[in-house]
């Protein structure tokens, strides 16, 4: 299944590895922070429904 | 203080790249998975660079897409300066993490492509050395944005660096040409991307190349979503403090 | 604008106005690098017009920070933005103070501190040429960056990541004048590119640093 990818094995392992580790990286540290983004603005928004209601 | 949040703008944003997200993530998944499994699997060594022509199908594209996110910042931060509109000021800020990444990948394929290619890990070769100043560039525009409190101060400072900085960006491109050509004579080092391209790489090319360009729209949204959120929940706590 | 040139000019020669210390850096820095890299001649005068460029340039950026801090802090900025004299002009007036007291000591130091890199004897003129024309740039320049980080506290690192890159063109063509020069092949070009881009940066830059310093001072 694997390619013979001879002498350059390590190479072009080496740059998928680093180019999907980089792109994981920012997709999920997006996700996360929206995440938490998303709810910090949905307490605060609570809260003013909160305030408004008194 | 201007109105707290006009918010006409913003809420028409999220409400789009709500129902237009899903089908950016599916579309750059499948064209990142078709591409790069058709590149390593399915295509041929080439001639002269072996299986490390392989490396192609990730370093261009991230390459263009690290240029293009700034160009990208530089027209959205036009845009704020002119228009004002908030969310253009915001995808510029979203964006550069994801030019930052791009850059770094380009960076770290290069010189991965280098070490069997010419023998070094890193050349001054001035395509890397471009992209090298490129990534200054970016951290210094970041940089700024956690420097300033007030967010359209950031805005403001933030869109004028942009716009310096491409000038000077592209003042470096060609002073670093003239550095290096200038010292060396022989073989040019850069991977060329005019080169004449087979067919056989071209294609699963152009899938790896639109899927980082969906993966980046989709991320910009994404993240200016993001962005906005902690705009309008920082808005309403200064008014509830304000206010109470 | 004559006075505002003789103010910040009366101000840098001032005890405490921080003249000199840029001076004393590039002799500092002139000192170590052949602690670092090792005193064999033939190294150090190849790598002299580089250094010497480096040197210059890095005692620039760090007078930097106060040329408009002090204003910024006693409220002169404000009167400044506010006087009759466009902020434009006012701040191609600061730059050109701070290269009358900063760069100009530098382009007239370099010479001495030349020999102690072993400098080749034709590099002498060369490194002084670039430097005056070069150092004009980086004041404009960095009047930019002081004028983007002129509100945040301990802004100096920020400034110095801000203004680098934005050196970077001056630097290469400089260098690469001086270093040409020291070895007696044609300076044409990058002299040309230097001098090009010292006169652009002179004559575009002060709109850009206004605009920023008006955005802060708001």
């Amino acid at each position: 299944m694997m390619p013979d990818l001879g002498k350059y094995a390590d190479a072009v392992l080496s740059a998928y590895a680093v180019s999907i580790i980089f792109l994981i990286a920012i997709v999920a540290a997006s996700l996360i922070t929206g995440r938490k983004a998303r709810a910090a603005l949905e307490s605060v928004e609570a809260q003013e429904d909160q305030n408004d209601a008194h | 203080m201007a109105s707290l949040w006009e918010y006409a703008n913003p809420v028409k944003f999220l409400r789009t790249s709500e129902r237009v997200l899903p089908a950016l993530w599916i579309l750059s998944a499948a064209c990142l998975a078709v591409g790069l499994i058709w590149g390593f699997f399915f295509t041929p060594d080439d001639f002269r660079q072996g299986s490390t022509v392989k490396i192609i199908y990730l370093h261009v594209p991230s390459a263009l897409m690290a240029i293009n996110a700034w160009i990208m910042m530089l027209v959205a931060s036009l845009v704020w300066l002119v228009r004002r509109h908030h969310v253009s000021a915001l995808a510029a800020k979203a964006a550069a993490p994801v030019g930052v990444t791009m850059t770094l990948i380009a960076l770290g394929t290069g010189a991965i492509w280098g070490q069997p290619m010419w023998g070094t890990y890193w050349a001054w070769d001035p395509r890397l050395t471009s992209f090298l100043i490129l990534f200054l560039f970016y951290l210094g525009y970041m940089a700024l944005w956690a420097a300033i409190e007030d967010p359209d101060s950031a805005a403001d400072l933030t869109s004028v660096l942009c716009l310096v900085g491409s000038v000077f960006a592209l003042l470096s491109r060609y002073a670093v040409l003239f550095w290096n050509q200038g010292l060396h004579q022989g073989a040019s080092l850069s991977l060329d991307k005019e080169e004449n391209v087979a067919d056989v790489f071209y294609l699963p090319l152009l899938v790896c190349i639109a899927g980082f360009v969906f993966l980046f729209f989709a991320l910009v949204l994404y993240r200016t979503g993001t962005e906005i959120r902690v705009r309008r929940a920082r808005a309403l706590t200064l008014r509830a403090a304000r206010g109470a | 604008m004559r006075a505002l040139l003789s103010r910040d000019l009366k101000l840098a020669f001032r005890a405490g106005g921080g003249f000199g210390l840029g001076l004393a850096f590039f002799l500092i820095v002139t000192i170590m690098v052949p602690l670092s890299v090792g005193p064999q001649a033939e190294l150090l005068s190849r790598i002299a017009p580089g250094v010497l460029w480096l040197g210059a340039l890095l005692a620039c950026l760090l007078s930097l920070d106060r040329l408009l801090a002090l204003d910024w802090e006693d409220g002169t900025l404000d009167l400044l933005a506010t006087a009759p004299v466009p902020l434009e002009g006012a701040l191609s007036v600061k730059a050109l103070a701070h290269w009358v007291t900063t760069g100009l000591p530098l382009v007239i130091a370099a010479p001495a501190l030349g020999v102690l890199l072993s400098l080749p004897q034709p590099g002498y003129f060369w490194i002084t040429i670039s430097l005056a024309l070069g150092t004009p740039a980086l004041s404009v320049i960095g009047t930019f960056g002081a004028a983007i980080t002129v509100g945040i506290k301990r802004g100096g690192l920020l400034l110095s990541l801000l203004v680098l890159p934005l050196y970077v063109p001056t630097l290469i063509f400089g260098a690469e004048v001086a270093q040409r020069g020291a070895a007696q092949q044609d300076v044409q070009t990058p002299l040309l590119m230097l001098a090009g881009i010292t006169a652009g940066v002179a004559a575009l830059m002060p709109f850009a640093s206004a605009t920023v310093l008006r955005m802060n001072l708001r």
